[in-house]
């Protein structure tokens, strides 16, 4: 198998987990967000509390090459502050809702986190020396007597520890009167979109002060409205084309070479519903909750309530491979919507090859379906399987009828447990998996 | 003490030879420390000093000590940053002259790898700036190398600084590094990443200029044909502006085939801001293929850029409509107007877009001077009086202040009829940004229409802006009184508008009695003496008794503005009595504006 391969065939073990242990879990410190940057070598997380967590792969160590390196914290800064729209007497959360890299144009590195409102955009550059010499004072801050000195003293760089700092760098702000729920960095890189529930917006990296509504889907009259904007992302290659994904199940595609406003789309992905499976919860299970491009750029993954479905860009009508995230779950939908948890919002993503995908579930399970074998597998995030380098036991769920040994009756699986938030390593078999305050990071068994 | 600091430090005393006191190098001492100060506002201002650092520090120790410690400041604020960019390109004298100038390179060469786009142009401006400064053999000693890291550097941030560097080293270099320099130009703009690409492509109509026609025509236009073509919409978009560059370049019987096919693949890119791109750089393209590719290829091109599916395209096409006409070839201009550009300008005007309009708007009535006229009147008017119409009140607006060009061709007499409605509602817009602009154009207007007509239809405009609900309104209104008296004459003013201002004196609304002031402090000095002594100070005198303070201290304001008009017994006798009462106000504003003028108008 090549690298990134992994299909079922991987032995995925326990490599690290983050955050505290207690089960006292502070609202401040709910993993909201997760992602790889384009190397891998960096991992950001975002939380309620309006924290950026970044973690670096140490470099490999050669003495233990069973013991593949692991990821360390790099850098923690404050992205975003809790606000108060004295106009709209609105608060306005801190949690990141987004975090993405851009590509990597010189020694530091750039990311961008959103909350509902406000895009900034970070550098997390190194250090390694600072200036020493003074001519009016001591180095520990004494003030030297100014008649002695006699002398001009030009201060020289020493090297020091290294120190890493995260600055913002820009502040994109006012565009957005709903909640913004997806940023998407330009193939072009110099410009990106972020698209809240009814508008997406175009942004340059470099200018603030201005961007341009490229998708406007309110109503005149906002009782007319039956849709919003769930997800959007741009094209992994073609500067022109993004997609976003509705409420409705609908994906729709648009070319910006077409016209500066994409009010009309060029593509629109859309599965005709089963009749037969057609219910109260219909509408509120086939919104989408991510939509994401392959590596390669052919194919798009969305993420439903119960499904994870593969289109191909050259096919509307239908996708061209379906996934059961959880089917056993559609006999509890009626509970489901009593506690909220129908309107959880699952992210999905794909492996560095495009031949598997992952999704997460309940009870801190999560999916992994591997496209090539049509195989897929149920694996969990717990802390009894936290011991270095211990494999991951398949988990099953008994859909109903008589329970068999190692399986777990929906009725106990626990849905305060959720697994929203996954990311795979661009290049390797390495995945971050948020429960709800921890950041699993499992990876394939090294023999 | 001395050793501490360590080896490279001489006593200042050689230095600074005959300077007996070390006093000179307390300020110095300051700068150099501030230079990693905390605070970004003294780091800035220490780097905006830095010459006087280096004077003081001498060229060697600038070069062996202050230059390397620069180098490694790329960790600062950007705009530190910029302003340590810029000081750099006016170093030269201070590192030792043309000789050493190469010393400056490192400190310029980090800056030009940092993300900040602003910092880097900077950089490479400066780079270029001292690359002149360079012998020839230094040039390719120490700065062409130099280019070479940037252009072949692992980040993309040096690689684009690289691509503004390679024109001005051409020129000077050895015809085997120019062969180099080539290769190097070649392979940015076929870089991975789209940033290198549209830097390169940015910068292919500089360097073609400075190339051998045979490599202009061998290497730029396959260079120019490959960016055309990128994948990405932006590179695109900038090979437009190298096209033209290009063109200017080559011989007219070149142009058809080497440039041709590709600018006009690019006027109908399926990207529109490719096409926009080409609308946008119109007139330039126009100018460098010249006359009989214009009438033949640019024509049509022009046409359906005028009739594009995006309204972005036609309002940037419909902005060089006038500037295309006029660059039209003599002979076939007015035939090409009238058969082929007319028709599109007409549908233009009841575009859907009201962009498209307004931008139509702001250059339309320059074709009545190239078409004369005849044509304005059988062809232009219609148009005109159609835009001045337009629901949009930006297209009147865009109508109207370019009133001065038709009124040179078929004066403005004609169109009056259908002007004054278009006034009357603008000046009434809802919007008062609208009011605004409308006021703005009353002068040039009332020059236009002269004094007859503007005091029968306009004048009483003019007034009811003084009593505008905004402010903005009603002080560009007093402005706009000034501007028209300057116009018509003090007579004009004496009987039309100063008995209309002074009325307002007695308005139960104090903010329209201040308005009188105001008007009185604008007009005064146009209107003169006679007219400020007779007729408007008595009423200002009249109101320092009125009971809102506010009236009362501009008052004492207008008093002091209105002063320098007055003759000396005027202002002993009779507006330092009204003054001093003033400064005896209970109102502690009176007290203090009174206070001033009377010092101002030395009368204490």
């Amino acid at each position: 198998l090549t690298a990134g391969g992994g299909g079922n065939d991987v032995q995925w073990c326990f490599s690290q987990v983050k955050g505290a242990i207690d089960d006292d879990v502070a609202e401040a410190d709910i993993i909201s967000t997760v992602e790889f940057n384009h190397s891998g070598e960096l991992l950001a997380t975002g939380d309620k509390g309006g924290r950026v967590v970044i973690f670096q792969q140490e470099t490999e160590n050669k003495s233990q090459p069973q013991c593949r390196s692991e990821y360390n914290v790099y850098s923690t800064f404050q992205s975003h502050e809790p606000e108060f729209d004295y106009l709209k007497s609105l608060e306005i959360e801190e949690k990141i809702n987004k975090i993405r890299w851009l590509p990597q144009k010189n020694a530091a590195q750039f990311l961008l986190s959103t909350n509902d409102k406000t895009i900034k955009l970070w550098k997390i550059s190194e250090r390694d020396k600072r200036p020493e010499g003074y001519n009016l004072k001591e180095e520990d801050g004494r003030y030297r007597d100014a008649a002695t000195i006699t002398t001009l003293r030009v201060p020289v760089f020493r090297p020091m520890d290294l120190m890493v700092e995260a600055s913002p760098r820009r502040v994109f702000a006012n565009a957005h009167t709903y909640h913004i729920n997806s940023i998407s960095v330009n193939s072009d890189n110099e410009t990106y979109l972020s698209a809240d529930d009814l508008r997406i917006n175009l942004w340059h990296l470099e200018i603030t002060d201005r961007s341009f509504n490229i998708v406007d889907i309110k109503p005149a009259n906002m009782e007319e409205l039956t849709e919003v904007i769930t997800a959007a992302e741009f094209h992994p290659h073609q500067c022109n084309t993004f997609v976003y994904s509705s409420s409705k199940g609908t994906i729709r595609l648009c070319d910006m070479r077409a016209s500066a406003l994409c009010d009309k789309h060029s593509k629109l992905f859309e599965e005709p519903e089963d009749p037969s499976n057609r219910s109260f919860f219909s509408e509120i299970i086939s919104s989408i909750s991510d939509v994401k491009f392959s590596h390669n750029g052919r194919y798009m993954m969305t993420r439903d309530y119960l499904s994870v479905k593969i289109w191909d860009l050259n096919m509307e009508n239908r996708p061209v491979e379906t996934y059961q995230v959880h089917e056993y779950l559609r006999s509890k939908l009626c509970s489901l919507y009593e506690n909220d948890c129908i309107f959880d919002k699952f992210e999905c993503c794909w492996n560095g090859n495009d031949s598997v995908v992952m999704t997460g579930s309940y009870n801190n399970f999560f999916r992994m379906l591997d496209r090539t074998q049509r195989r897929d597998v149920t694996l969990e995030a717990s802390r009894e399987s936290c011991k270095p380098r211990q494999v991951l036991k398949p988990r099953r769920v008994c859909a109903g009828g008589k329970r068999k040994k190692d399986e777990i009756s929906v009725d106990s699986l626990d849905f305060n447990k959720k697994i929203l938030h996954t990311a795979w390593h661009p290049q390797e078999n390495i995945i971050a998996v948020a429960t709800t305050n921890n950041l699993y990071i499992f990876q394939e068994k090294v023999n | 003490n001395i050793k501490e600091i360590g080896p490279g430090v001489e006593p200042l005393a050689s230095k600074m030879a005959g300077a007996d006191s070390d006093d000179s190098l307390y300020p110095i001492a300051v700068l150099i420390d501030e230079l990693r100060n905390e605070d970004v506002q003294l780091r800035l201002n220490s780097i905006k000093k830095l010459s006087t650092i280096a004077l003081a520090l001498g060229v060697e120790r600038t070069r062996t000590e202050l230059l390397p410690f620069l180098t490694d400041t790329i960790y600062d604020e950007d705009e530190v940053l910029l302003a340590l960019a810029e000081q750099l390109g006016n170093f030269t004298m201070l590192v030792g002259g043309p000789e050493y100038v190469h010393c400056l390179l490192p400190p310029l060469e980090s800056l030009a790898t940092v993300e900040e786009t602003v910092v880097r142009d900077k950089a490479v401006e400066s780079l270029r700036k001292i690359s002149h400064e360079h012998s020839p053999v230094d040039l390719e000693v120490h700065f062409e190398p130099l280019v070479k890291r940037l252009a072949s550097g692992d980040w993309f941030t040096s690689r684009t600084s690289a691509c503004g560097l390679f024109s001005v080293c051409y020129p000077r270099v050895s015809s085997t590094v120019k062969a180099e320099i080539r290769q190097h130009f070649r392979t940015l703009c076929s870089d991975d990443t789209p940033m290198v690409r549209r830097a390169a492509a940015s910068k292919l109509g500089e360097f073609a200029k400075v190339l051998e026609l045979e490599y202009v025509k061998s290497d730029i236009i396959s260079l120019f044909t490959a960016l055309a073509s990128d994948e990405q919409d932006s590179v695109r978009l900038l090979a437009v502006e190298a096209g033209v560059s290009i063109a200017t370049l080559l011989p007219q019987e070149d142009l058809e085939a080497l440039v041709m096919p590709t600018l006009r693949q690019a006027a109908e890119d399926k990207s529109w801001r490719v096409r926009y791109m080409v609308a946008d750089k119109f007139s330039d393209l126009q100018k460098a293929v010249g006359p009989e590719i214009t009438k033949n290829d640019l024509v049509p091109a022009f046409q359906n850029l005028l009739k594009d599916c995006e309204a972005e395209v036609r309002a940037a096409a419909a902005n060089k409509v006038k500037e295309f006409c006029e660059n039209l070839p003599e002979d076939s201009r007015e035939t090409i107007i009238m058969t082929h550009i007319l028709p599109c300008v007409k549908e233009l005007v009841s575009d859907t877009n009201q962009h498209v309009k307004s931008a139509l708007a702001s250059v339309i009535m320059g074709l009545s001077t190239i078409l004369g006229k005849d044509n304005t009147i059988e062809h232009l008017l219609p148009l005109f009086l159609a835009q001045l119409k337009d629901e949009c009140p930006e297209v009147r607006l865009n109508i109207i202040s370019n009133l001065d060009c038709v009124n040179e061709v078929i004066g403005i007499r004609q169109l009056s009829q259908s002007l004054l409605p278009a006034i009357v509602e603008l000046a009434e817009d809802a919007k008062w940004r609208v009011r605004l602009a409308i006021i703005e154009y009353m002068p040039l207007l009332a020059g236009q229409l002269g004094v007859e007509f503007f005091d029968e239809k306009l004048n009483s405009l003019c007034m009811a802006w003084l009593v505008d609900h905004v402010y903005a309104i009603r002080e560009a209104a007093t402005c706009n009184l000034m501007k028209l008296v300057e116009k018509f004459g003090a007579e004009w003013a004496q009987n039309t508008i100063v008995p209309k201002v002074l009325g307002m004196a007695n308005d139960p609304n104090y903010l329209h009695r201040m308005t009188t002031l105001f008007c009185i402090n604008a007009l005064s000095e146009v209107c003169g003496q006679e007219i400020t002594t007779k007729h408007m100070l008595p009423v200002v005198f009249k109101m320092s008794n009125d009971q809102v303070a506010n009236v009362r201290f501009n008052v004492a304001k207008s008093l002091q503005k209105i002063g320098p008009v007055l003759d000396s017994n005027c202002l002993q006798t009779e507006v330092k009595p009204v003054l001093e009462k003033l400064a005896s106000d209970q109102d502690m504003d009176v007290k203090y504006f009174a206070q001033e003028a009377i010092s101002v108008l030395s009368l204490a």
